[in-house]
């Protein structure tokens, strides 16, 4: 098990390393950041200190790896537009989308359960259509179609909930909700098949036969096995509310890490965007581990099957 | 269904006749296959059929609503933007955009994606750990994020937002083919291909990569939506398809703030997304419980 658990930890920093060089790379390549810092009228001179100044002017090999060194240690560096550390920014922002995100999470569950469950006990009638409708239906809609429609109708014109900001729980239940809906179907999905499967198996027969009432088996024996692969899952529904996150942060003016990157990317703020980018993928990583390790312990075959 | 017994015996590649017998016999899906060819013969003849220019703006034709309002016309049966551009035509146009930025992404990735995944599967050892970790890294990157800062780099346009979507999207065909060829692997017509003295090549092209294709064709059906809706993602940011091409996304980001007072700018742009990638979603979703039921977790 520790064998297991030390090969998956490296597995994911040989990832992030991999991904620290082409974040590197990328927010090099987006043009020279001191055309945007230095005003107008900066002479050569100018140029060449403020370059030396901010070690623009070493071998790239070098700026990468102290790049790598001080974000180890969480150093970012300073925003250029901001000019404030890199790491004051993301403490403020993350924490924002970290809840969102959650959120998110249990919005799409509360759908994606009840959903799942009946389509699967409904097998091949109209509720279990309906279901896959409303699961898809999610999957189809464009975030930010679906937020613009929320913010005119649910906070404009009915005034029920506020339209952007954060301000308190009633602030997250809009962009939450068109969060959490874009992977409803993904779940719903492997939930209804998991059900179907579990509910064909000897152990629920066993249970029927034993008299066990037929909703204390749909709820709690089979749906308990059925859950496996959407914890299995849940790493990668995690990765893409987080990326979907930056299109619905903006619509909705979220002070998240998403509209960050946005604001980071327009403004070629490149310690910010390699900051938000490796943090985003760094939170992939350690979601990701924790969930494969945690299968690993409800399913030994999986600590040896590689 | 009566197994071959000569089946798992032959080296001949498995074309599957019975999946494609299966798939005849669940009836055809026709609604999504109705919308996805009416919108693949709207992108064809959209020169023929648009009622105006796409790009011709009247400022004397702001904000006309559609045509059942009573302030609309048949000029403009779906109403004009800000700029007075005819709604329906630039709907037109913006499905060219929409639907090859989907194929020619998805193709691309699939392509790269299926490559990496069938050597990495095949050879293993140090090759599939290196493939492997590179598929990793490059699943956790977000492809919004990326796409976003390429599009700042080098500028946005069609060619960028296609090589930034495909760049990260590899990765998933990758990991599933090879999980794939992993299984494959282990089957005796594999190992009897080899004993035959089939070079790696050969054993990869004719006898791994056809009984992966079923995989292929519903993970690509599944995956044109989900470009679809990531370009318009794009274009809403700003950083897809550049003005004044018509281009779903950035029509919507363009009626944003009008909604109120003219809320068909933003919303039949949507209405058009949602009904393209909701046809692609259920017909993969057909697709892969017809050709391979196995394949739930895709």
């Amino acid at each position: 098990m520790i064998r297991f658990i030390l090969s998956r930890v490296f597995q994911s920093l040989v990832a992030l390393a991999i991904l620290s060089v082409v974040v590197f790379i990328l927010a090099r390549a987006t043009g020279d950041p001191l055309h945007l810092i230095l005003p107008m009228s900066a002479s050569e001179e100018d140029y060449a200190y403020a370059r030396r100044y901010l070690g623009l002017d070493r071998p790239y090999v070098e700026q990468y790896f102290s790049f790598v060194g001080k974000a180890v240690t969480g150093d970012f560096g300073t925003s250029l537009r901001a000019r404030r550390p890199v790491s004051e920014l993301i403490r403020e922002r993350l924490p924002n989308s970290l809840r969102l995100a959650l959120f998110a999470m249990c919005v799409s569950l509360s759908f994606a359960f009840p959903l799942g469950v009946l389509a699967a006990v409904n097998k091949g009638t109209w509720i279990d259509r309906t279901a896959q409708v409303i699961a898809v239906l999610g999957q189809s809609l464009p975030t930010f179609w679906v937020a613009i429609v929320l913010v005119e109708f649910v906070a404009g014109r009915l005034q029920w909930l506020p339209a952007g900001g954060i301000s308190g729980f009633a602030s997250y239940i809009l962009p939450g909700f068109t969060l959490g809906w874009f992977v409803v179907a993904g779940m719903m999905r492997l939930l209804r098949s998991g059900m179907l499967e579990v509910l064909d198996s000897e152990y629920v027969k066993l249970a029927r036969v034993k008299g066990v009432v037929e909703r204390r088996v749909v709820w709690l024996h089979a749906l308990k096995n059925a859950l496996i692969p959407v914890v299995t899952f849940a790493g990668i529904y995690f990765a893409i509310l987080v990326t979907t996150a930056i299109v619905v942060e903006t619509v909705f003016a979220w002070p998240g890490l998403g509209r960050l990157a946005y604001e980071g990317i327009s403004s070629r703020d490149f310690p910010v965007i390699q900051a938000v980018v490796l943090t985003t993928a760094a939170i992939v990583a350690v979601v990701n581990l924790g969930v494969d390790l945690l299968y690993a312990v409800i399913d030994p075959r999986i600590r040896h099957a590689r | 269904m009566r197994a071959d017994p000569m089946e798992s015996a032959t080296a001949l590649p498995v074309a599957e006749p019975r999946a494609w017998r299966r798939l005849r016999d669940r009836g055809l899906p026709v609604i999504p296959l109705g919308i996805i060819t009416i919108f693949v013969l709207i992108a064809i003849l959209a020169p023929v059929i648009s009622p105006a220019d796409p790009e011709e703006q009247s400022l004397r034709s702001r904000f006309r609503p559609p045509v059942w309002d009573e302030r609309g016309s048949w000029q403009h049966p779906l109403g004009t933007d800000r700029l007075g551009r005819d709604m329906l035509s630039r709907i037109f146009y913006g499905s060219r955009v929409s639907l090859t930025a989907g194929v020619v992404t998805v193709l691309l990735a699939s392509a790269f994606g299926a490559a990496v995944g069938l050597v990495a599967g095949y050879y293993g050892g140090r090759v599939d750990a290196v493939l492997m970790r590179l598929t990793d890294a490059t699943m956790s990157f977000p492809v919004i994020l990326l796409a976003l800062i390429l599009a700042v780099t080098v500028g946005p346009s069609f060619a960028n937002v296609v090589v930034a979507i495909a760049v990260v999207l590899w990765a998933r065909y990758a990991r599933v083919i090879r999980g794939q060829v992993l299984t494959l692997m282990e089957l005796d017509f594999i190992a009897q291909a080899r004993i035959a003295g089939a070079g790696a090549w050969r054993v990869i092209s004719r006898h791994l990569l056809p009984n992966t294709l079923n995989t292929l064709v519903v993970l690509v059906t599944l995956q044109i939506g989900y470009v679809i809706i990531v370009e318009a993602s794009l274009s809403f940011l700003g950083a897809g398809i550049p003005p004044p091409t018509p281009a779903w996304g950035s029509m919507i980001a363009e009626g944003r703030e009008f909604v109120t007072s003219a809320w068909w700018v933003s919303f039949f742009p949507g209405l058009a997304i949602l009904l393209v990638v909701l046809a692609f979603n259920l017909l993969g979703d057909w697709l892969r419980d017809t050709l391979d039921p196995k394949l739930r977790q895709l």
